[in-house]
C-alpha cells in the first residue's frame, strides 16, 4: 500500500520525463513548436513524392517500364512513351555538363589559387549574379539573341570544322539541342563554380604551403596535391549542377524547339522532360494523358533526389574525412 | 644543365599556359552575364513607358496595354509565398541549430537539402494535385503555396548556418542571467542573427519572385485583374515567357521591358543583401 503513491509519482515523472529534461515548459514549448515546423520540411518532401507517385499510378499501370522505352507520344491514340523526352534531357544535360565543368573549375581554381584578394568578392559577386538571373529571362535572351548567334555564327562554324561528325550535320536551326545544352551550360556554371570553391577551400592549407615549398609551380600543386583530396567534392559539384541541368525548365523550354525526336545531329530541336510538362499540363485532356506527364515527372524527381544524395555525400567527405575526398 | 633548364622552362610554361586558362574561364563565364545585362536593359527600355505600369493587355493582335496586373500578381504571389514559407523556414532553422543533433535533425537536414535539389517544376505537379483539383480553379494561393515550398528549404537551411556563427558565449551570458532557454534563444541568438537571416531571405525572395516554372499549373494566367486569392493570377515571369514565345512584334516588346523590370527587382535585393553584409563585416 505504502508503494502505492511512489509508483504514481515515478511513472507520472517518466510520463514528464522528456519535459523535465528542459529548465520549465517554456523551453518544451518552444522546442516543441520549432520541431513542429522542422517537420513540415521532411512533411513536405514525402508528400511531393507520394503525390506524384499517386498522381502517375494510371500511367503506370497502363504502361509499366514500356514508358521509358517506347517512343511514341501520342496523345489521340492514347500512346505514351517517355523515350525522346528522357533523350533529350540526358544528351542537352550531359553536354551542358561537358561544357560547364572545365570552365567552373578555372574559375574555382582563378578564386581560391590565384585571385588578387581585392578581385575576388567583386568576381565571386558577378558568378553569383548569374544564378540570381531569372530562368525566364534568359530563355527571352536565348530566343532572341543566343539563338541567331547559333544559327548564323556557331553552327556554320562547327559544320565546316567538324562536319564529318555526324553530330554537326544537317541544317543550322538555332532553336535546337545544341543551343539549350549551352544556355543550361551557363546556368549551371554558378552552381558547379561555387561548390567547387568551396571544397577547394576545404583542403587544408598546410597540404598546399608543403607542396610550394618543395618548389612546384601551381599547376604542379594543383595536379599532385589539391585535385587528388578535393577529386570526390568536385565531382559531386559536378553532379550538382547536372541535377539543375536535368529540372531546368523555362529556357531551355524555349530553345530547344520542342519537338520529340531522337536524333544524332546537335543542331536538330529535340524536347526535354521538363519542357513536355511546362507545355503539355495545363492542356492535357483525359487522365491518362495528365498522369503520363506526372509519369515524367515522378521519374524527374527521383533521378534528381538521387543524384542530389550522392553529390551530398561526396561533397561531405572533402571536409570530414582526414583523408579527404580521393576516390 | 641545360636539360635541367628546358625542363624547368617546360615546367614554367605549363603553368602560365594553366593560369591563363583559368582567367580565361572566369571571363567566359562572365561574359554571358552582361550580354544578358545589357539586351534586357537596351531592349527593356524600349517597352517601358506609362501604360506599362498602369494598363491592362491588350486583346490579341492590338498593340500597346500594359502588365499592370502581372506587376500586382507578382508582388501579391511573392508576397504571400513570404509569409508562408519564412516563418516555418526560421522556426525549422532555429530547430537544426538549436536541437539538431539529434537523428530527427539530421533527417530534417537532409529533407531541407534534397527539397532545395528537385525541379521546382515538380513543386508545380505537386501543388496541382493538392491544390488545383481540389479546388477546381488555378488560384494565386496555390501559386504562392508552390512558391513558398520552394523558399522554405533555403530560408530553414540559412536560418541554421547563421545561428551556428552567433558566439556560444553569448548564449552563456543569457543563461548565466537566469533567462530561461527559449528567451536566450529568441532574444539573444536569433536576434545577433537576424541581419545575417535578413539578407539570406532577401535572396531566397529575389529566387522565387523570378520563378516561372512552379506557376504555370498553379497561378496560370490572367488577362485581367484578379479580385480574390482564389482566381487565376497574372505574373511577371509567366507573362514573360507566354509574350516571349508568342508572335507577335509588340508582344516581345513588352516581354523585354517585363524582364527588365524582373531583373531589377532581383538584382536590387541581391545587391542590397550584398552590401548589407558588407557593412556587417565592416563593423
Amino acid at each position: 500500500m505504502a508503494s502505492q503513491p511512489k509508483s504514481e509519482v515515478s511513472s507520472r515523472s517518466k510520463w514528464l520525463q522528456p519535459f523535465a529534461s528542459e529548465a520549465n515548459w517554456g523551453d518544451a514549448i518552444f522546442r516543441g513548436l520549432t520541431l513542429v515546423f522542422a517537420l513540415v520540411v521532411v512533411v513536405a518532401l514525402c508528400g511531393i513524392a507520394l503525390q506524384m507517385l499517386k498522381a502517375s499510378r494510371l500511367g503506370l499501370q497502363a504502361f509499366g517500364l514500356g514508358f521509358i522505352t517506347s517512343n511514341a507520344w501520342d496523345p489521340i491514340q492514347d500512346q505514351f512513351g517517355a523515350l525522346p523526352f528522357i533523350f533529350g534531357t540526358v544528351v542537352s544535360s550531359l553536354l551542358a555538363l561537358t561544357l560547364a565543368v572545365p570552365i567552373s573549375l578555372g574559375i574555382a581554381v582563378f578564386l581560391t589559387e590565384m585571385c588578387p584578394v581585392w578581385l575576388k568578392d567583386p568576381v565571386a559577386f558577378l558568378i553569383e549574379l548569374l544564378a540570381a538571373v531569372p530562368s525566364v529571362v534568359y530563355g527571352l535572351w536565348g530566343i532572341f539573341a543566343l539563338a541567331p548567334w547559333m544559327r548564323e555564327v556557331v553552327e556554320p562554324g562547327l559544320a565546316t570544322t567538324l562536319g564529318f561528325l555526324p553530330f554537326f550535320q544537317g541544317p543550322s536551326q538555332g532553336f535546337g539541342m545544341l543551343t539549350g545544352a549551352v544556355i543550361l551550360a551557363i546556368m549551371i556554371t554558378p552552381t558547379i563554380s561555387a561548390v567547387s570553391r568551396e571544397v577547394l577551400n576545404a583542403v587544408p592549407g598546410a597540404l598546399r604551403e608543403g607542396s610550394y615549398a618543395l618548389g612546384a609551380t601551381r599547376w604542379e600543386t594543383l595536379r599532385t596535391v589539391i585535385l587528388p583530396f578535393a577529386r570526390s567534392g568536385l565531382v559531386g559539384a559536378s553532379i550538382l549542377g547536372l541535377g539543375r541541368a536535368l529540372g531546368e525548365t523555362m529556357a531551355i523550354t524555349m530553345v530547344i524547339g520542342n519537338r520529340p525526336q531522337i536524333s544524332s545531329s546537335l543542331f536538330a530541336p529535340a524536347y526535354t522532360m521538363a519542357s513536355v510538362i511546362a507545355n503539355e499540363f495545363t492542356e492535357a485532356t483525359g487522365d491518362l494523358y495528365l498522369s503520363a506527364l506526372a509519369e515524367i515527372g515522378f521519374l524527374l524527381f527521383v533521378v534528381t533526389l538521387v543524384l542530389n544524395i550522392i553529390a551530398r555525400a561526396l561533397v561531405w567527405r572533402v571536409a570530414r574525412l582526414p583523408e579527404g575526398g580521393r576516390l | 644543365m641545360s636539360l635541367s633548364g628546358e625542363h624547368h622552362a617546360w615546367r614554367k610554361l605549363t603553368n602560365s599556359a594553366f593560369s591563363v586558362a583559368c582567367v580565361v574561364a572566369t571571363i567566359v563565364a562572365v561574359v554571358p552575364l552582361f550580354g544578358i545585362l545589357y539586351y534586357v536593359a537596351s531592349r527593356g527600355i524600349q517597352g517601358i513607358n506609362g501604360d506599362f505600369f498602369t494598363q491592362l493587355p491588350k486583346p490579341v493582335g492590338e498593340t500597346g496595354g500594359g502588365m499592370a496586373n502581372a506587376i500586382v500578381g507578382t508582388l501579391k504571389l511573392v508576397g504571400l509565398a513570404s509569409l508562408l514559407g519564412i516563418p516555418p523556414g526560421v522556426m525549422a532553422g532555429v530547430y537544426l541549430a538549436e536541437f539538431g543533433q539529434t537523428r530527427t535533425g539530421t533527417v530534417v537536414r537532409f529533407s531541407a537539402d534534397v527539397l532545395s535539389g528537385i525541379p521546382s517544376i515538380t513543386v508545380g505537379i505537386f501543388v496541382y494535385t493538392l491544390v488545383v483539383l481540389a479546388s477546381k480553379s488555378f488560384s494565386a494561393l496555390a501559386g504562392a503555396l508552390a512558391l513558398a515550398l520552394i523558399m522554405l528549404p533555403t530560408v530553414t537551411r540559412t536560418t541554421e548556418e547563421l545561428l551556428r556563427l552567433v558566439p556560444e558565449s553569448l548564449r552563456e551570458a543569457a543563461l548565466g542571467l537566469g533567462v530561461p532557454k527559449w528567451r536566450a534563444t529568441l532574444s539573444v541568438m536569433l536576434r545577433t542573427a537576424a541581419p545575417g537571416i535578413a539578407v539570406g531571405i532577401m535572396l531566397a525572395v529575389a529566387r522565387v519572385a523570378g520563378e516561372t516554372a512552379p506557376l504555370l499549373f498553379t497561378a496560370f494566367n490572367n488577362r485581367f485583374w484578379s479580385d480574390s486569392w482564389k482566381e487565376p493570377t497574372a505574373s511577371l515571369p509567366v507573362q514573360i515567357y507566354t509574350y516571349a514565345v508568342s508572335p507577335f512584334e509588340d508582344w516581345h516588346r513588352q516581354a523585354w521591358a517585363a524582364a527588365l523590370v524582373l531583373v531589377g527587382l532581383v538584382l536590387v535585393l541581391n545587391i542590397s543583401a550584398r552590401l548589407l553584409v558588407r557593412n556587417r563585416v565592416r563593423k
